[in-house]
């Protein structure tokens, strides 16, 4: 092990501090020299990670997420930046002395191993007695359902089991953490559903922190507490799935979760802290500002709303909310809901959906002149201040 | 699908790979088989006599030869793998963009004849050769040393001219290995000689497992390095058959020296399929 912890040293995993992050990453760069040039796949990323935290490292392929997990798995040393697992440096450290286990994307089982032996295997490494691998193999075989089928194959089981029997060969360690690299990626959509509840309910049961790497935002949003956005080697935005789709803080996480609607229009006045943008010939659109961003009259400003917090309607809407003119360009009825995609003054494209719990009658045709109408509360301005952005980027950008 | 048709389909692709080995192999065969029972000889010609005293014959006199032959079979073979391994695992893990290019190069010298290889090795290795020559001169080694006519130039010519048919196999093996399930063992707390032990060297016995098939047979029955780097003290099976029939002409001799030779091959080969070819010993091998 490494002597060079700046942390206090922890030996005890029975007595979780939940003072101390499970695992944390401290200006964590990675880059990688490839023909000659230098390419960097993590810029400078720094998170915490809590004690039993579902945590998911969601993004786009190149993103970096997968890098990122695999320098604290121990697979990559940083480039620049500390990582800690529970409060101690594991600089130098190699991916065999870390008490981290991974479940790998293509499940990476050992082929010529029954299952009980692919479980039995970490366990083994660390001369654990004879009865006890026993007995530890059994429990975690139960949890994960597989009891019955311990002299099996890997080849002999389906993509479900599969999944599974590597899920039970990282957890049977009781590792301080679990790393799982898009584990549901092999799996078809139903299973995938299943093995999402599944996955949440282990990790209830078991109380080890999670670090799920994907680039599924339904996945990240149904199964997380916390979700970290990743994009070109930097965290976007850190939050909770509520915060992240709710109110994401910069555009590509807009656009990365979820469907938005993107608009751009220029400020026309402040009111309180909320900007005030005119859009269009007679349309406008009010916009909360967070703390952390400024705007002044005359600025341009992003703004992002989601289709189904917008409203279809046939007059100009009164009252002090957001109020857009568009004409209908397609309407896809879906049963429960129907998609409208409009057409505003400048072309931008906008979808909205509505539920069809009163009126199984459409709202508006296609061709039709009609208007959007939100409640501010619901739209996000993007950009605008700090949180990696400044004020007068948008100006800058037009 | 159209029935008939459909069903002879396999049979019809099997059929021109068929008769070619029936016409060459199997029909000869069963002649030899029938050759081994005869007696007789050049002159008078050969008869069918059913005559299996042939092969105890033949076995009670050249017996010391055949212990011989399996002995280098097993050292050259031995040999193969200690060489081998190392070279596949390098070329499969370390060899980069590249793997293909040590391929070929380690490939190259077979590209040139099998016995005119041989006889480069005993123009070297000749007792006032380019190597040794210039050593005796210089007086550091005795002048009566000598590499050529001994075990040990034969066997050692036997692993060069089989080593191809080593590195290919095992290579290949090492090659399919997943490499994220080493990653997975280093995971699961293993240090780089247990991940080699309990991952890598088990998913590449397969290759081993072909590799000593495909140098054992071929090098057991080989008489082209008995005869060029050996001497009188180290003849091979190979070279008695070789003699019995081109110089002796005792047709059923060579007939049941081979078969008498096949049959132990066969039975060897068997019982080590049977012994090491096994899930049992690869997983006991990974435990």
């Amino acid at each position: 092990m490494t002597d060079t912890s700046p942390a206090p040293v922890r030996d005890d995993p029975g007595r979780a501090d939940t003072a101390v992050p499970a695992i944390e990453l401290a200006g964590v760069r990675k880059s990688y020299v490839s023909h000659g040039e230098t390419v960097a796949a993590v810029r400078g990323v720094d998170l915490r990670i809590g004690q039993g935290e579902f945590f998911s490292l969601l993004g786009p392929s190149g993103c970096g997420k997968t890098t990122t997990m695999r320098m604290i798995a121990g697979f990559e040393e940083p480039t620049a930046g500390e990582v800690y697992l529970h409060g101690q440096s594991v600089t130098g450290v190699p991916a065999n002395k870390r008490d981290v286990n991974m479940v790998f994307q293509s499940y990476a089982l050992f082929p010529h191993m029954s299952v009980f032996e692919n479980v039995a295997f970490g366990l083994r490494r660390r001369g654990v007695a004879k009865n006890e691998i026993r007995q530890r193999v059994g429990d975690i075989l139960e949890i994960v359902d597989l009891t019955g089928r311990e002299k099996r194959r890997p080849s002999e089981m389906s993509g479900g089991q599969q999944q599974r029997v590597a899920l039970a060969r990282a957890l049977v360690n009781r590792p301080r953490a679990l790393l799982l690299d898009e584990p549901l990626g092999a799996l078809d959509l139903k299973l995938r559903q299943a093995m999402q509840v599944e996955l949440k309910r282990i990790q209830r049961e078991v109380g080890i922190t999670f670090v799920y790497v994907t680039h599924d935002q339904g996945e990240a949003l149904t199964m997380s507490d916390r979700i970290a956005v990743m994009n070109d080697g930097l965290v976007e935005q850190l939050g909770s799935p509520r915060e992240i789709y709710e109110r994401p803080a910069t555009k590509f996480v807009a656009g990365f979760i979820g469907t938005s609607n993107l608009l751009s229009g220029t400020v026309t006045e402040l009111s309180g802290r909320d900007a005030v943008l005119s859009y269009g010939d007679d349309g406008r659109i009010v916009v909360p500002l967070r703390e952390d961003q400024t705007a002044g009259a005359g600025d341009a400003l992003e703004v992002t709303v989601r289709p189904e917090k917008i409203e279809i309607v046939g007059e100009r809407p009164a009252g002090g909310g957001s109020a857009v003119p568009a004409t209908v360009a397609e309407v896809v009825y879906l049963g429960t809901s129907t998609n409208y995609l409009v057409t505003t003054a400048d072309g931008t494209e906008v979808t909205v959906f509505m539920q069809n719990a009163n009126n199984s009658d459409d709202v508006a045709e296609r061709g039709d002149r009609v208007w959007l109408a939100w409640e501010p509360r619901h739209s996000y301005a993007i950009g605008g201040g700090a949180n990696g952005v400044r004020g007068d980027a948008p100006k800058a950008a037009v | 699908m159209t029935g008939l048709k459909g069903r002879l389909t396999p049979y019809l692709l099997i059929l021109p790979g068929g008769l070619w080995l029936t016409a060459f192999f199997a029909i000869p065969l069963i002649f030899m088989a029938s050759v081994s029972l005869m007696t007789g000889n050049l002159i008078d010609g050969f008869t069918q006599t059913w005559h299996w005293q042939n092969y105890t014959d033949a076995i009670g006199t050249y017996g010391d030869k055949i212990v011989r032959s399996l002995w280098y079979g097993l050292l050259a073979t031995a040999a193969c793998i200690a060489l081998a391994y190392p070279a596949a695992y390098w070329i499969a893990f370390k060899g980069g963009r590249h793997k293909s290019t040590w391929l070929f190069l380690l490939l190259l010298p077979f590209f040139v004849s099998f016995v005119l290889r041989t006889i480069s090795w005993k123009l070297v290795l000749t007792d006032n050769g380019p190597v040794l020559g210039p050593l005796k001169s210089w007086g550091l080694l005795p002048d009566g040393f000598h590499v050529l006519d001994s075990g040990f130039a034969v066997v050692s010519g036997l692993t060069y001219n089989f080593l191809p048919f080593m590195i290919l196999p095992i290579y290949v093996a090492l090659e399919r290995i997943d490499y994220r399930v080493i990653e997975a063992a280093y995971d699961l707390y293993a240090g780089r000689f247990e991940a080699f032990r309990r991952v890598v060297l088990p998913l590449s016995l397969p290759g081993v497992f072909a590799g000593v098939i495909m140098t054992f047979v071929p090098v057991t029955s080989d008489y082209v390095n008995a005869s060029v780097l050996g001497g009188p003290g180290n003849t091979m099976i190979g070279n008695v058959i070789q003699s019995e029939y081109f110089t002796q002409s005792n047709y059923h001799t060579a007939s049941a020296l081979s078969f008498a030779l096949m049959a132990l091959l066969l039975a060897g080969i068997f019982a080590y399929a049977r012994a090491l070819g096994t899930k049992d010993v690869l997983e006991a091998a990974a435990r």
